[in-house]
């Protein structure tokens, strides 16, 4: 046998529905990204680290115009966030899909109900062409949950388009006083 | 020691800080010594206060920001804890009022009746410096000057009877109180954001 892999049963498992040439993180779409987000002159950010978030996360370290909040739950960003506004500094959240699932009451019980704006870029894992299992079932339910709390959202697929896309969240969470979400999906993600 | 007797003592310092509350009692025993328009009192989404103080301290590094915690609260947001130490906000103040009880729903213990929970154990564990844990109005006292003296994150967790007041209810609309409290806090900043002591 050739090509021996070390990995764990469950690993293995698994593996058999992934293609061989993995996908990678987008260095350029994640720059595009970044550079959208300081285009439409935010000036802070909280994230959770998640694999498709990382790169834009090193730049948003590596900046020393970006106020950079790392949480260990994404709920805790909904606070943070709602200071930053009511501070006046433009902030936008930046987490996976299953991190908006966790952060769900904040969004309702304090954005919501206080018209706090969110501009939340969510990383739109488990949806079509995911390979790995455990993204599925939060993929298949996150534009429901999205129209359930009525968050309005977009998708963001191309690089041509995204920095407009982010610009115009922002600008309509700011009127209207509202959590809005951008999906950042793998068309734009990955490579 | 109760509450109402360590937020009265505190009311007069409140008066060119930044404050944020969490629901029910603490908000009530605040609010019925006289509102300010720059109380801002969460009335729900249970353990957010101290989060939005941190978004509040790191943007407004000229004002000094004040929160309200109680243990119900902060167990449902026990991250807030590390998120605090590792951007260490200089100028927040974080009271955590344990009263073992989730109080405002019912009375029901809250995990640190027991005693066997310590939130300021917690609280260090997460490499926040400065806590103080404290049982008497007087070391409460003491704990919170010395916070206000000393120009980093302080936590104080305080040990209160499980008391609230008699009636709840305020003349204030939630989304107008968040409202106000952003009016105050631009308003402060036009005018050139005083350092308070």
């Amino acid at each position: 046998m050739q090509n021996t892999r070390h990995v764990a049963p469950a690993a293995r498992y698994f593996l058999r529905f992934i293609p061989a040439a993995s996908m990678t993180v987008s260095y350029e779409n994640s720059k595009i990204i970044f550079d959208g987000i300081k285009a439409a002159g935010i000036k802070s950010l909280s994230a959770l680290p998640e694999t498709w978030l990382g790169l834009l996360l090193q730049r948003a370290e590596d900046d020393p115009d970006i106020e950079l909040f790392q949480v260990a739950k994404e709920e805790e960003a909904v606070g943070i966030a709602a200071g930053a506004y009511f501070a006046g500094t433009p902030h936008v959240l930046l987490m996976q899909n299953h991190g908006f699932f966790g952060a769900i009451n904040g969004i309702v019980s304090l954005a919501q109900l206080y018209h706090v704006p969110l501009c939340m870029l969510i990383a739109y894992r488990g949806h079509w062409g995911e390979p790995y299992p455990w993204h599925t079932r939060g993929g298949i339910v996150t534009e429901e949950v999205l129209r359930a709390l009525s968050i309005p959202f977009e998708y963001a697929r191309s690089p041509e388009r995204v920095a407009k896309q982010i610009r115009e969240a922002w600008v309509f969470s700011q009127s209207s006083l509202s959590p809005v979400a951008l999906l950042l999906t793998r068309d734009l993600m990955e490579v | 020691m109760e509450r109402a007797g360590c937020i009265e003592m505190m009311y007069p310092e409140l008066e060119d800080k930044v404050v944020v509350t969490i629901m029910g009692a603490s908000a009530q025993e605040l609010y019925n010594l006289g509102h300010r328009e720059n109380f801002f009192y969460l009335q729900h989404a249970m353990g957010l206060a101290s989060s939005i103080g941190l978004g509040l301290a790191r943007h407004l590094p000229n004002e000094r920001v004040v929160v309200l915690d109680g243990d119900g609260s902060v167990l449902m947001n026990l991250g807030t804890f590390v998120t605090l130490a590792r951007y260490r906000p200089k100028n927040m103040i974080h009271v955590v009022f344990d009263n073992g009880s989730l109080l405002s729903t019912g009375g029901f213990d809250s995990q640190t009746a027991s005693g066997m929970t310590d939130i300021a154990a917690i609280a260090r564990g997460a490499g926040i410096e400065h806590v103080a844990a404290v049982a008497t109005t007087t070391d409460f006292g003491e704990a919170f000057v010395e916070a206000l003296e000393r120009n980093d994150l302080s936590v104080i967790v305080a040990k209160v009877a499980a008391v609230g007041p008699e009636h709840y209810g305020m003349d204030l609309h939630l989304p107008e109180n968040g409202f106000r409290f952003k009016r105050w806090i631009a308003e402060r900043k036009r005018a050139g954001q005083p350092v308070t002591a």
